[in-house]
């Protein structure tokens, strides 16, 4: 109980203790936890960031996508009136094509119809003259009534 | 008890409060003290072996474990040892913070070196107060206090060391100022110059006392109840089987360390199958009390009782005294930072 030496032990000891804690541990701790402070406040930003990032970027996609459909639509209302727009054209065509087809035929028939007359009528002035041949049985010249029945089958 | 087996309570109790001195007697020279008037005869040029060994084991054992912890320590997610060191030192840091409001790089690690080194010192209270006494005696080392910071001399020697720092500081940072504060400080008036240092004398002298002698007087205290409930144990020798137990039947006065380690064997066995699983928790604090009562009687068991609260409560005492001294060394430092 009594008060000795062991006082300036206890000192001495002392402070080689705090010198030793001073220089070796606390030093060297506070520092590896201040730098994980750090970087975990560092991290803990990057994901607020990254979090915002996704955000703007969802909101993009959305953008995008909305644009995208606007655009599709565009296109298919495009489509579809060029494609009337084609089927008119066509019907026109088809229509005036038909048109000319029809005059054609009907020059043709006009044609057919003209020629066919000419044969009838030729058929016609031999058949008269058979049957004037045959009324008359007499040899009439066919040269003088050639002209005859010739001018009448024009009048036909 | 303690190599000799004291006749009486009062020596049981002088012995172990007697530190292990090595010192010059008068008569004999240098050597280990044999008696408590030999180590008064020593003097002040007197060493206590027995605190100087435990608080520089105790201290070494503090610099081997942080240093430990500092040289794995990393940026990385921390684990088991690191993290209990880093908790405390973050704890530290965030009182040194709080009242310390200088820049000074020493104070922070004399904060944690005070905490840690005194929290383990106290710690020694709760081993049981003859155990290691008891051992070395049968070594021939008489005198044993294990815990160095029972002694004035340990106590105080820290204090001091911390009451240097503090004239240092005030010197370096007030310089002149912090002569002006011991003289005129209470009555700013140059009659009142005796009087005002004589008052600042004794109220800066009062910080460093009042810091060994409170840890000083808390810690003996404790360890005094420790060695009071100890002479429980001995109380009942003797005295039949109610209050003496199986013990006083066969071993009458004497005292017989075997049959203590099997009674404590048998406590031990017991709590160990109740952390298997095999007996339950209520069974276990029943089959103690009940080894303690039938191997010692009714005085063991209190004793034992008593001890256990006594320790749990000591807990917190510890714990306390290293926290207290050293919150007010950073306050004593901060306050001998602070210029006026």
């Amino acid at each position: 109980m009594n008060i000795n030496l062991t006082l300036f032990g206890q000192m001495v000891t002392f402070a080689f203790f705090v010198w030793f804690c001073m220089k070796f541990v606390w030093p060297v701790i506070i520092e590896s936890m201040e730098e994980r402070q750090k970087k975990i406040a560092d991290g803990l930003d990057a994901a607020d960031r990254a979090l915002r990032d996704l955000e703007l970027a969802q909101n993009k996609a959305t953008d995008q996508m909305k644009e995208a459909k606007q655009e599709a639509a565009g296109i298919v209302d495009q489509a579809n009136k060029r494609a009337n727009q084609i089927v008119d054209e066509a019907k026109v065509q088809a229509r005036t094509e038909g048109d000319r087809l029809k005059v054609a035929a009907e020059a043709e028939i006009e044609q057919e119809i003209n020629r066919a007359k000419e044969e009838l009528r030729t058929a016609v002035a031999g058949l008269a003259l058979a049957g004037a041949e045959k009324v008359l049985e007499a040899s009439i010249d066919d040269k003088a009534n050639r002209a005859l029945v010739d001018n009448l089958a024009a009048k036909l | 008890m303690a190599g000799e087996n004291p006749a009486s309570t009062t020596e049981y109790i002088q012995h172990h409060l007697q530190n292990l001195v090595y010192g010059n007697h008068p008569d004999t020279g240098w050597g280990f003290a044999h008696s408590s008037q030999e180590a008064i005869d020593m003097g002040f040029w007197a060493i206590h072996v027995d605190s100087m060994a435990w608080s520089i084991g105790l201290g070494s054992l503090f610099c081997w474990m942080f240093l430990r912890a500092a040289k794995k320590a990393h940026t990385g997610v921390p684990a088991g040892w690191l993290n209990f060191v880093e908790m405390i030192v973050e704890f530290i840091d965030g009182q040194v913070k709080d009242s310390f409001h200088g820049r000074n790089k020493m104070v922070a690690p004399l904060a944690l070196t005070i905490f840690v080194w005194i929290f383990l010192m106290n710690l020694m209270d709760l081993l049981p107060v003859d155990l290691i006494p008891s051992l070395l005696a049968l070594t021939g080392v008489h005198f044993q206090k294990v815990v160095p910071s029972t002694d004035p001399n340990v106590t105080l020697g820290m204090a001091l060391a911390v009451f240097v720092l503090m004239v240092y500081y005030s010197f370096k940072i007030k310089g002149t100022g912090f002569v002006k504060e011991l003289t005129m400080h209470p009555f700013n008036h140059w009659a009142f110059i005796p009087i005002n240092l004589f008052m600042e004398t004794v109220g800066l002298l009062a910080k460093p006392f009042s810091l060994g002698l409170r840890l000083f007087g808390n810690m003996y205290a404790g360890e005094m109840i420790f060695i009071l409930i100890a002479t429980m144990f001995a109380g009942g020798a003797g005295a039949g089987l109610i209050s003496g137990g199986l013990h006083a039947q066969l071993f009458g006065e004497e005292t017989s360390a075997l049959f203590w380690l099997a009674i404590f064997v048998l406590v031990v066995g017991v709590c160990w199958l109740n952390l298997k699983g095999k007996v339950s928790t209520g069974k276990t604090v029943l089959l103690c009390m009940a080894f303690m009562a039938i191997g010692g009687g009714v005085f063991a068991l209190g004793g034992g009782l008593m001890q256990w609260s006594w320790a749990v409560f000591h807990i917190l005492v510890i714990t306390l005294q290293a926290f207290i001294f050293m919150v007010l060394t950073v306050v004593y430092l901060s306050m001998a930072h602070e210029d006026h």
